[in-house]
This record gives C-alpha cells, structure tokens and sequence, in this order.
C-alpha cells in the first residue's frame, strides 16, 4: 500500500493528547474532525479491506447463482450476492470520508498491493458452500462486524449498524439452507459434511492472526477503531457455533475440540497459519481467479464508464448554452 | 472537462452524491450514504437500488457530495455552547399552576 | 396465424397413433391454451431474470451490480409466481420449481430474445428496454384480466417492470449518446436484437384462445404503444431504428435457439443430479 511509501508525518503532542482523550471518553470521530495521521491511515487500510472483501466475496457465491437449486434458493443468493456489493459500497462509502477516492482504492485492490479477506480465496466446490459460507463465513463475519459497530469512527460504525442489520438474513438463509440438507437425503449431507471440513479452519482464520503476531492490534484498540482482540472474536465464534454444529448433526474437523468447564469455552486445536500466511501471499487456491474476475469486469465496464461520463458533460454543456 | 457538480469526469472517476431517505411520510430525510453517479437522474436510481432495497425509503434526496457545507468541529464550542444556556428556550423554563392545560 | 401455419403447430392430442410412422403432426403439441399462455408469460421472465443475475459480481460498476441484481429479483420473483399459476391450471401436481427445474428445453416457451447470451453491458441494456417497453404495457393491459390470479401479478409486476423501462431507458440514452464506441455497440446491439422483437407481438391460436376469454389482450394495441417508447428513446439516444426485416419465431411452441440448452444444462444441473430431494 501506498501509505507504507510515505513519511508519516508528526502529529503536534497535544492535537495527540486531545484526540486521545476524546476516545477514551467514548466519543465518536467525524471526518472533520482533527485525527493523528496514523489513525486516518489504520482506518483507511481497515476499512478498505473490509470493503475490497465483500466485493470479491461476491464471487464465491455468485459462482452459484446461476445453479441454485429451487426458484426460492435462487432469489435469497442473487439478493445476498447484492447485499455484499451494497455493503461493499456502505464501507468505501466511509472510506471516501477519509478523503480517497474509491476508484483509487479499487485500482489498489485490481492491481494487487491491497488485502482483503483469505476466505474468498477458497473456491465454492458444491451447493452446499452456499450453506456453510452463509453460516460459518457470514457468522465470523457478524461477530467481527457486531464489535465494529461501536468503532470510533462515526461512518465507519454507522456503516456497520447498516451492515449488521441486513447480514443477520445472510446468516439465517446459510444455516436454512445446512439444516435443509442436514434432513436430506444420504448424498446431501456428505455435501454438506464436505463443505464444513473445507470451511471449518478458514473460518476461524478470519478473525487474523493471534493477538500475539497482529502487528496492529495494540494500536487499533487503544483508538477503539477495534474493539476486542483477534482472539477474543474468534474465541467467541467457537463458543457460538459449536452447538450449531450440534443440532446439525455434523463434526468439526477438529480432534482437539472440547468444551473446558473452567473457562467455559470450547478449546480448539492449532490453526495452521502457514497456510494463511500463503493464502494472504497470493497463492490461495483462487487468488489469482478473484483478481482476474474483479479486472475483467472492470475493464470490460470501462467503455460504459466513459460513456456515462461522456453523455453527463454533453448534457450539462447543452443546459449551459441554452 | 468537469460536470454540474464541478468535480472532474472522464476515467471513470463518476463524481459523488448524498443520499438522504424518508422512511415514512412526513418524516424527516436522514443521511443514508452516498452513491457514485454521473448526474442527478443516475444518482436517483442508484440511490435507489443502493439504499431503497428492503422498503427504507418512500422518498430520495441526492445532493452532489461538493454541494455540501459543512461546519468545522474545532469551532464547535463558539458555534454551539451559546445555544446551551437559554434554557427560556424551552417549555420547562415556565411555570404554570397544577392541574391546568395550557394546551 | 401465419407463423403457426408454418410451424404446423397442432394444439391438443397428436394427431398419429401408437406405431403408424406416418401422419404424425409436423409441430409440437402444445398444451391447453391458458396453461400454454401462463408458461410463456414465465419462461420469459425466468430466462431473462436468469440473464441478468449471470451479471451479479460482473458489472461496470458497484452500483450496477446492484440494479441489475434488483431486476433480476423482480423478475425470477414474477417467473415464480407465473409458473405456479400455470402449474395450477395444469392441475397435474407440478409447482413452479417442477416447471423451472424438470422441464427440457422443447417444453420452455419463452420467446427467443430472452435466452440470448447477456453479451456486453450493451447488449443487456437494449434487450432490456426493448423487452420492459413491451411488460410495462401488457402488464397495463393484464391488470383488467379477468384471470384472477393474473391480475394479481400484473398489479406488483406493472411496477416493477416501469422501473425496468425507466432504468434501461436512461442507459440506452447513456450509452447511445456517450462516446463513439459506446454508440457503435449498442447500435449494433439493436440491429442483433431486432429480428427477435416480432415474436414479443405475435399471436397465435394460444393467445386467441386466451384472448376471447378475456385473459389477455389484442397485442397490437401493445405493438403500436411500443412503438411509440422505442421511437421516442432511439431518437434521443442518437440511434437508428432497424428496418422490420423477417423476424425470427419459434420460442412460444419450444422451437428454441441452440442456447437455451446450454442455459437450462447449468440451472438444473444441481436440482437434476438429486432427484426427489429438497433444498
């Protein structure tokens, strides 16, 4: 990203000092207001790949819209699909508040120097991906967005309040859709069995890596731009969605998990973060399918774009001259 | 080349637009987000799709994002505080006797 | 009708027995004429929505996807209502996913224009206005059908498609009067569509036989009203209005282009390979 290339440059102590106490009290920051360099930079780089994220996780499922299996099935992906590219949009939306522009932020996103989330690397195999990234992706995803709803940045969590709103369906119809070939027939619950084994540690990796190697953690929770920490998310997903899984009637492709009566949590094994380091490195599964999805869309739009600009300036010089 | 809102065009760099909804009737129109388009028309119906899809909306406002005036947040005490202390702005500053409507 | 003379289509039972190998009809047998009518009014609907959703995650831009997304929506929502209607009057146990999902390309009778590959942005923003013109006034029309439950969809779906016409009205103006490209391609998009614009107001003896009972109406009425929107949107989109030239028939009688059957082999694919099972 660009903003590693730039000098940060020095925030005056007590602008600092004020801005600090300002969050401590609880307050929310507004575009206008003063904001040290490097918090505008973390939420730019936060939200953006917040937003690149719905919007390449689009495909993943758009990949199976065309397949769904029932007229109603069809309906609820296409309008789950959308609610993404509007999220999406809510998100960059807040960024542009920030004061960049969302065709900038997308160009970082096509040509490759921008992040966004590793679970949209993972290619949909079966219908039954639609179940299970509705219920396990879209579920880490509200546990995650439920906490952003109350960052320090007013149209950041403003978009988030939107956001929850709206993806409690998304959660909804994914776990219908489980439970649905959880009472089917033999051949639909090994579906269904298969895409958990495959969703089951991408999940858990969403919530980034452990606290111990998030290199922005510190930072972002002493802004309140995050609220909890990595683990502490993904700790609670795994509370929430084990018994999930149990009124389904699949297993977790984890040996290691149990339920500590001390801690009351469920005790996991160890993620494998060498896969997510690799992944987040490019070479996921799909990487490079998303990315070519994304460009050509928006390269075979170009001519549309500059059309509607074009016929906005004729329309706008014949208004001036009459 | 610039267009209405006076914000540059060509490469695709499509200006931006407020979005402010009404949910129901005679209520006030809210900040809703904001939407990418090349003149009002287009904002409308992007506004539309974007933020009107469940039924939110019965009305839209779209106002070019540069049209915007907004009030600076260091001037706030100055711009604001004034207004705090006139509590003979307000109904409860007077006292009427018990037990009478004055509406 | 002279199309239907063509196709020799015969309505009702085949007219051949068992093993004669002579003699049997030259078109397709067609059903009862109101479960014929409802079928192509969905199948039109269905195809077209389907169409459009092969956009989701695709568009030009964000706030595309989610417009095309929204009439998609729209219309696989009115397909679903459509095809239930006609598996009603069909009265042999098939709901609307049995139609969408089990029928085989001859059973489709969606017109032809509907089931052409989405092309470019171009391409669908003309089939689009070309195809919500006419829904928006035969849906005008159906809304005084004394077919209950047609009626009832007209009422939602006369909204829905004058948003459509709205919508791809503004872009064919867009893109028609926008940079010489864009006018090239969606000049050349009208003229691909054109041919396949006659079977949006052909009539035969279906839609005579539905038309007497006042289920639908005279499609000429819709024709010249049509006309009227076309001529008047080309004009301010800078763009030629095609010579009629022979158009291209078949869809309404399952006499369909080689794409329907790509089409149907992806959307049934997951209901077909898990006969019996509920999603």
């Amino acid at each position: 990203m660009p903003e590693t290339t730039r000098p940060l440059p020095t925030d005056d102590p007590t602008q600092v000092a004020a801005f600090e106490a300002r969050i401590a009290a609880g307050e929310s920051i507004e575009p206008k207001d003063w904001m040290p360099e490097r918090y505008r930079r973390q939420l730019t780089r936060m939200m953006s790949q917040h937003a690149h994220s719905e919007i390449v996780g689009m495909l993943p499922e758009g990949n199976w819209i065309t397949r769904a299996p029932s007229l109603r099935r069809k309906l609820s992906l296409i309008a789950k699909v959308q609610d993404e590219a509007g999220h999406g949009l809510y998100i960059y939306c807040g960024t542009e508040t920030l004061g960049v522009d969302r065709f900038d932020l997308y160009n970082q996103l096509l040509d490759g120097t921008a992040k966004y989330s590793s679970i949209f690397n993972y290619p949909t195999l079966a219908w039954a991906d639609m179940g299970v990234i509705g219920w396990l992706v879209d579920g880490a995803a509200i546990v995650n967005q439920t906490i952003l709803a109350k960052t320090s940045y007013g149209p950041y969590a403003r978009a988030m309040v939107r956001i929850c709103k709206e993806e409690n369906f998304h959660k909804r119809q994914g776990y219908e859709i489980c439970m649905t070939l959880a009472k089917g027939t033999p051949a639909q619950r090994e579906m269904l069995q298969d895409a958990v084994n495959r969703f089951w540690w991408p999940s858990l990796m969403m919530f980034g890596p452990s606290d111990t190697h998030s290199p922005n953690t510190a930072e972002l929770l002493k802004w309140r731009v995050k609220r909890k920490t990595n683990d502490e998310l993904r700790q609670r997903f795994i509370n929430l969605t084990v018994p999930q899984a149990q009124e389904l009637g699949i297993t977790l492709p984890d040996p290691d998990l149990r339920y500590n009566a001390e801690t009351k949590n469920w005790d996991f094994g160890t993620i494998d973060w060498s896969e997510f380091q690799e992944v987040i490195a490019g070479n996921g599964p799909c990487n490079r399918e998303r990315l070519e999805a994304r460009r050509a869309a928006h390269d075979e739009g170009r001519w549309v774009r500059d059309a509607a600009a074009a016929h906005a300036a004729k329309r706008s010089q014949a208004t001036a001259a009459a | 080349m610039s267009d209405v809102t006076g914000a540059p065009v060509g490469d695709s760099h499509w200006p931006l637009w407020e979005v402010f909804t009404q949910e129901n009737q005679g209520q006030p129109f809210e900040h809703a987000g904001s939407v990418h388009a090349t003149d009002a028309e287009h904002a409308l119906q992007n506004a539309r799709d974007v933020y009107a899809r469940r039924g939110e909306a019965v009305n839209l406002w779209v106002v070019p994002s540069a049209a915007i005036t907004a009030s600076a947040p260091s001037d706030a005490g100055p711009f604001f505080d004034p207004g705090n202390d006139k509590a003979y702005r307000h109904p409860q500053f007077y006292i009427a006797p018990r037990g009478i409507r004055i509406f | 009708m002279a199309e239907s003379e063509e196709l020799g289509i015969a309505t009702g039972e085949a007219q051949a027995g068992g093993r004669a190998v002579a003699g049997a009809s030259r078109g397709p047998v067609l059903g009862p004429p109101l479960v014929e009518y409802l079928l192509r009014l969905g199948d039109d609907r269905l195809i077209l929505g389907h169409r459009l959703s092969e956009w989701c995650g695709h568009g030009p831009i964000l706030e595309e996807d989610i417009a095309l997304s929204n009439m998609a929506l729209d219309l696989i929502g009115q397909a679903a209502s459509l095809l239930r209607l006609a598996g009603e009057a069909e009265g042999q146990g098939r709901d609307e996913d049995a139609l969408a999902y089990w029928r085989d390309g001859v059973r489709f009778r969606n017109a032809l224009l509907m089931e052409l590959p989405k092309g470019d942005f171009g391409f669908t923003v003309v089939r689009q206005f070309l195809v919500s013109a006419q829904s928006v006034f035969l849906w005008e029309a159906l809304l005084a059908s004394t077919h209950e439950g047609l009626a009832g969809v007209a009422a939602k779906a006369i909204k829905e498609a004058k948003y459509h016409l709205r919508h791809a009205s503004e872009w064919v103006v867009r893109l028609g009067d926008g940079t010489p490209e864009s006018h090239d391609r969606v000049q050349r998009a009208l003229d691909d569509c054109w041919r396949y614009t006659g079977e949006l107001f052909a009539q035969d003896e279906v839609d005579a036989a539905v038309a007497a009972l006042g289920i639908t109406v005279d499609m000429a009425s819709i024709r010249a009203r049509w006309d009227q929107v076309v001529d008047d949107v080309l004009q301010r989109a800078t763009l030629t209005r095609p010579a009629d030239g022979p158009m291209r028939h078949g869809g309404r009688v399952g006499r369909h282009t080689e794409h329907l059957g790509h089409l149907l082999s992806v959307m049934q694919s997951v209901a077909r390979a898990h006969p019996g099972a509920t999603w």
